[in-house]
């Protein structure tokens, strides 16, 4: 039981910044935009986050300039898809490597060639809700982490409730219809990259500022791309990306489990389901209703 | 008075030419503020990004050894994107065929690198095939965009590698992730003494002759361009668009694979999880830079070479951190294609 | 004074000039007909009313206001309503969120009273409509309905329709004019676009028509005719015919085309059982207005489309559908509807030149450059493409373009042609040269399918000339005792009784 509690903990944990990345990228696609960008946009929001939070003191100014910037990173993809037209899956995946980049150079030139990752004094604190009980353990968790399940049911209500999302989801499925209903569609579409970006930002600060509180190069290890997957497998419906997260987030503290108690088993292949998982699903549902009909697409009157 | 009114049209010819020219030198300028950052003067660091390698014998084998991976998978990448097909997982099918070049150097029992070496380079140009197979099957019998699929299928394949180098191929003499060294007869020859540079680059090279050969002198090619630039006039022509799109991204990954034989017989002498330093996203910079053309692809590859080679030489005299060169290739690849936007435009002149 | 007001408005796209110094003008609770043939200009000129395009010349006064319409949002702001033919509907939306799309008044969306004034609305207009249904699962009738909800829940006063029964069943449309009537009565003004002259007389009260740009006249639809306004439309010019005048009537039949029938997407009909054959040394015309079949006929003919049902012979042998291929193998020369889906425009003009029949010039899998080479040469001086083997094919003009696609295709001595808008959007010269070609394939012996909207066209080449309506051939004429106003009548969907009683 108590065991269990734990790995429920751990899956809580592990699934925050997968899940803050997801519904990022979700609110993103769902205007027809496809950011490829977001593996390096999450590095260099760890990074900025951390760097802001070790020079200033204070972990809401790491928290702040993590947020601006994956704005800023969702800006330039912005410039370069929706301003300039250009292909969405070379320009992410150029953004990636750009940020990766760029995190990497300002890495080296702050901290050196530091084998050890440096860490903070102080990294954000978790949050008891539950004291005392055999629940405690799987409710203390990083304030963060309620906030990101709390993001869920915003999201789906910003999506679904409210004449923003309406016009959200119109430029990413029909933008010609949604331009005839006098929207415009290339704000929307910056709007979208906006909100999406500042989730990266933030699945980035915890990683660096609550989870970790250090910041090392591997420190995003293919979670963008996670959160790519997530949201096709999420139907880019909020409660699935939820449930997609979850599913990865318990995978990996399986994992870790298993692997702590010596259990013999080719963990990475656990590891890598949820990818194969997700291609089948695209395999079998193909261009379903639910793919934003102009995922990829440039929008250009006339 | 003089008026200028910018309109769409083509842009001249001489401008055409000079945009290439104009990428870099916007890209040099952007990246002037990291330079400055970290306390060198950009002209010195450009020096030393773009002059210095050229000067030195070592360094000039440095480039051509750099050079090797991301011309193949720029060529990989090539022949993807002109069929239309977006391959990004050319990373995965390198690792692919990285597998199978490590498996066939560690298990066929030859000392003869003759036998040994082509079929190191067949066995990962098929895993790098199979690896794309997938993907591939799915687009053109489903229409399942492969821009996804393919970029899954990377981590999937960094997963597997990492369960074989902890699991049975872990070596058991260093007990690091990584397999048994492969046999010396499956150890690429250096082509130039004292220098890092092997059989691998004569690979690159023959691969690169052989695509543009095959891009542009026959009739699979220019099928292929056809489909790629236009699939419903291919079609209207009695192209089969579906066939050339499966046999380009199976070609792609092949290719691909060869850049994982190449690595590991030249460069590792074993499997590991670094093979790769991105070379499967680079190889997209190399294509896009290339404008999907076989001698574009070798000379951004040689370009994007001496930048990386060029980044080392400024953090050794000028302590830049040697990650330059991967900020200014990808900077290059959003410069360059967003400049190429001025194509389209045409200044002209209005009384 | 008119609710609405077009003034002087000219609209060039390039060299074409799509509207010349059109005035327009719409009184309050009326329906007025704007009518003219594809290509007229009707559907530019509402566009500028809508703010999709942007005037070069004139005005706009709505309510005697001059006002400036740079977007949709801006017309929609002064009243003005649009019904496109292609719904700008978002699929995967249901009726309610696609009504309020855009205009959703308040930050936060109370369903509940949104889904009312949905309901309520459409009970105005005295019919029902599911709001949550999903637009995407509706009829095409359903789905012009929620466009019509639309226009009204954004204040519409005027509302125009784009040949809103061109996608419609009969009953649909029946229904269609009833609510028309009942917005009429609460004193909206209507705009419908049309070709079809029964649908002026049964709903409108004014009608205006539009040819080549121009109004040609402005009628009460009750002092005017169904001949009146044909010859209106279509022009009424003599032309000079000077055909050679063989009996092809003992000729071998070389096209043979038996009961083709099709369905778009949405599964409205577009081809009904359509038959026809063309003889050797023919040049049979298929005359219609545009929207009837033509481009499904054509995408079947030259293999780009498979039909539900029917089958067609070439010189005897079966003519697979879908296999573009295997026609140039049955000597099919294939002149596309659209010339950009012929050719590509990244490669040069030798390949473009060569592709169709890339075979020729292939020698294990290694292509004969030489040969292609001078393939092209000859090509290009034997039917004067003004270009360079090497230039890009995007580079050349129109015209050139089309040249091209002659050559590729009729360099192989074809038995049969189908040849669709063979001159559409050239130039006089370009045309004249496209003609007398197609004139040579037949003297030569092919037999020659011309699908073209230009009705002068037609009866210039045609030896015999096949009026398609509705997707069905409705008539049959031989050049010679072809009339233009029955004819006109014909595609416009008049009965024939009626046809024959006024001429």
């Amino acid at each position: 039981m108590d065991s269990l509690i734990l790995l429920f903990a751990a899956m809580l944990r592990i699934s925050t910044p997968i899940l803050f990345a997801s519904l990022g990228e979700t609110l993103v696609e769902r205007a027809g935009v496809l950011n490829l960008g977001i593996e390096g946009t999450l590095l260099l929001s760890a990074f900025s986050g951390f760097v802001a939070a070790q020079f200033t003191g204070s972990l809401w100014l790491g928290l702040v300039a993590a947020v601006l910037t994956g704005i800023a990173l969702s800006l330039l993809m912005g410039l370069l898809t929706v301003t300039f037209g250009l292909s969405q899956h070379v320009c992410g995946l150029g953004i990636t490597l750009l940020a990766s980049g760029v995190a990497l150079f300002a890495f080296r030139l702050i901290y050196g060639g530091a084998s050890t990752p440096p860490a903070l004094e102080t990294s954000f604190v978790t949050l008891d809700i539950l004291p005392g009980t055999a629940f405690a353990p799987l409710f203390s968790q990083h304030w963060l982490t309620y906030i990101s399940l709390l993001c869920v049911p915003l999201v789906h209500w910003l999506l679904y409730r409210t004449a923003f999302g309406l016009r959200l989801r119109a430029v990413g499925e029909q933008p010609e219809a949604a331009d005839t209903a006098g929207i415009n569609v290339y704000k929307m579409r910056y709007l979208a990259l906006i909100l999406g970006g500042a989730f990266m930002g933030l699945a980035g600060a915890f990683l660096s500022l609550a989870q970790l509180g250090a910041f090392s190069h591997g420190i995003i290890n293919g979670r963008g791309w996670v959160a790519i997957a997530i949201v096709i497998f999420g139907n880019w419906l909020p409660y699935r990306v939820l449930a997609g997260a979850l599913l990865f987030g318990g995978v990996q503290a399986l994992q870790l489990r298993l692997q702590a108690e010596g259990v013999p088993l080719p963990y990475e292949l656990l590891l890598a389901l949820p990818y194969i998982l997700t291609i089948v699903a695209i395999a079998f549902v193909g261009r379903n209703a639910s793919y934003p009909a102009a995922l990829l697409k440039p929008y250009r009157r006339e | 008075m003089l008026k200028l009114r910018i309109e769409r049209g083509s842009a001249p010819v001489w401008f055409r030419a000079i945009i290439p020219v104009i990428a870099v030198l916007i890209t040099f300028i952007l990246v002037s503020a990291l330079v400055i950052v970290a306390g060198a003067s950009p002209l010195s660091a450009f020096f030393e990004l773009l002059i210095n390698p050229l000067t030195k014998t070592t360094a000039r084998a440095d480039i051509l050894m750099m050079a090797t991976p991301i011309l193949l998978t720029g060529i990989a990448v090539t022949v993807a994107f002109a069929a239309g097909y977006y391959n990004i997982g050319a990373e995965g099918q390198l690792y692919a065929g990285g597998i199978a070049a490590a498996w066939v150097g560690t298990q066929l029992q030859t000392e003869s690198s003759v036998l040994m070496i082509p079929l190191m380079l067949i066995a990962g140009f098929i895993a790098g095939m199979l690896w794309a197979l997938l993907p591939a099957i799915l687009k053109v019998r489903l229409q399942v965009d492969e821009v996804v699929t393919t970029l899954l299928l990377n981590s999937v394949m960094l997963f597997l590698v990492s369960a074989l180098l902890n699991g049975p191929w872990r070596d058991p003499v260093s007990g690091w992730p990584q397999s048994p060294t492969i046999l010396a007869a499956a150890q690429f020859p250096v082509l130039i003494p004292r220098s890092r540079v092997h059989l691998g680059a004569i690979v690159a090279v023959i691969v690169a002759l052989v695509i543009w050969w095959v891009m542009s002198r026959t009739r699979f090619g220019i099928e292929v361009r056809a489909v790629g630039k236009n699939r419903d006039a291919a079609r209207f022509l009695g192209i089969p668009v579906g066939n050339r799109i499966l046999m380009a991204a199976l070609i792609s990954g092949g290719i691909a694979g060869l850049a994982g034989v190449s690595e590991v017989g030249g460069i590792h002498y074993y499997m590991t999880s670094t093979l790769s330093s991105n070379f499967g996203y680079i190889g997209v910079i190399v294509a896009t830079l290339g404008a999907l053309t076989v001698p574009g692809a070798i000379l951004s590859a040689l370009f994007l070479a001496l930048v990386n080679r060029g980044a080392i030489s400024a953090s050794r005299e000028l302590d830049v951190p040697v990650y330059l060169g991967d900020v200014i290739q990808a900077a290059l690849l959003l410069v360059g294609l967003a400049t190429l936007l001025l194509n389209r435009y045409r200044i002209r002149r209005i009384r | 004074m008119p609710v609405l007001e077009m003034r002087g408005i000219t609209k060039r796209f390039g060299a074409l000039v799509a509207n010349d110094q059109i005035t327009f003008d719409i009184e309050a609770g009326e329906v007025h007909a704007l009518l003219g043939e594809n290509g007229a200009g009707k559907s530019t000129l509402m566009k500028i009313l809508y703010g999709l395009y942007q005037p070069d010349e004139g005005e706009i006064h709505v309510q005697g206001q001059r006002v400036s319409l740079k977007s949709p949002a801006d017309a929609i702001a002064q009243g003005i309503g649009f019904v496109s033919q292609h719904f700008a509907l978002i699929p995967t939306f249901t009726v309610t969120e696609n009504v309020i799309l855009g205009h959703e008044k308040q930050p936060i969306l109370q369903h509940a009273a949104m889904r009312r004034q949905v309901v309520e609305t459409a009970e105005k207009l005295r019919f029902n409509i599911d709001p949550d249904a999903i637009v995407g699962h509706l009829s095409v009738g359903q789905q012009q309905r929620v466009e019509i909800l639309k226009a009204l829940y954004r204040g519409c006063r005027v509302l125009i329709l784009d040949e809103p029964t061109a996608v419609l069943t009969p009953q649909d449309t029946e229904k269609l004019f009833s609510i028309l009537v009942e917005l009429q009565r609460q004193g909206l003004s209507v705009v419908i676009i049309t070709h079809k002259l029964n649908e002026v007389f049964t709903i409108s009260q004014r009608v205006t028509v539009l040819r080549l740009g121009k109004v040609v006249g402005r009628e009460q639809t009750a002092n005017t005719s169904q001949t009146e306004l044909s010859q209106m439309m279509v022009g009424r010019q003599t032309i000079p015919v000077t055909r050679n005048t063989d009996h092809h009537s003992q000729n071998e039949i070389k096209l043979n085309v038996q009961n083709l029938t099709m369905a778009d997407r949405s599964g409205a009909p577009r081809l009904r059982g359509l038959s026809l054959n063309v003889r050797a040394q023919e040049i049979v015309g298929v005359a219609g207005v545009a929207g009837n079949g033509q481009s499904e006929l054509v995408s079947i003919l030259t293999g780009m489309a498979q039909p539900q049902s029917g089958s067609a012979q070439v010189s005897g042998n079966v003519m697979p559908f879908g296999n573009p291929g295997a026609l140039s193998q049955l000597k099919v020369a294939r002149i596309p509807e659209d010339r950009l889906k012929g050719v590509i425009g990244d490669l040069s003009v030798a390949d473009n030149l060569m592709l169709e029949q890339v075979g020729q010039f292939t020698r294990a899998g290694h292509l004969n450059r030489k040969q292609i080479r001078e393939y092209a040469e000859r090509l290009i001086r034997d039917f004067h493409i003004k270009a360079a083997p090497d230039d890009p094919a995007r580079t050349l003009s129109g015209g050139n373009i089309q040249k091209i696609i002659l050559a590729r295709s009729l360099a192989q001595n074809p038995e049969v042609v189908i040849a669709a808008q063979p001159t559409r959007g050239l130039d006089i010269g370009a045309t004249e040269y496209v003609h007398q070609k197609l004139l040579e394939q037949k003297q030569r012996g092919a037999a020659v399918l011309l699908i073209s909207e230009d009705l002068d066209e037609i009866l210039v080449l045609s030896d015999r000339v096949l009026v398609i309506f509705e997707g069905m051939i409705v008539g049959e004429f031989a050049a010679n005792d072809a009339d233009i106003d029955v004819l006109g009548a014909l595609m416009t969907g008049a009965s024939s009784e009626k046809v024959k009683t006024h001429a």
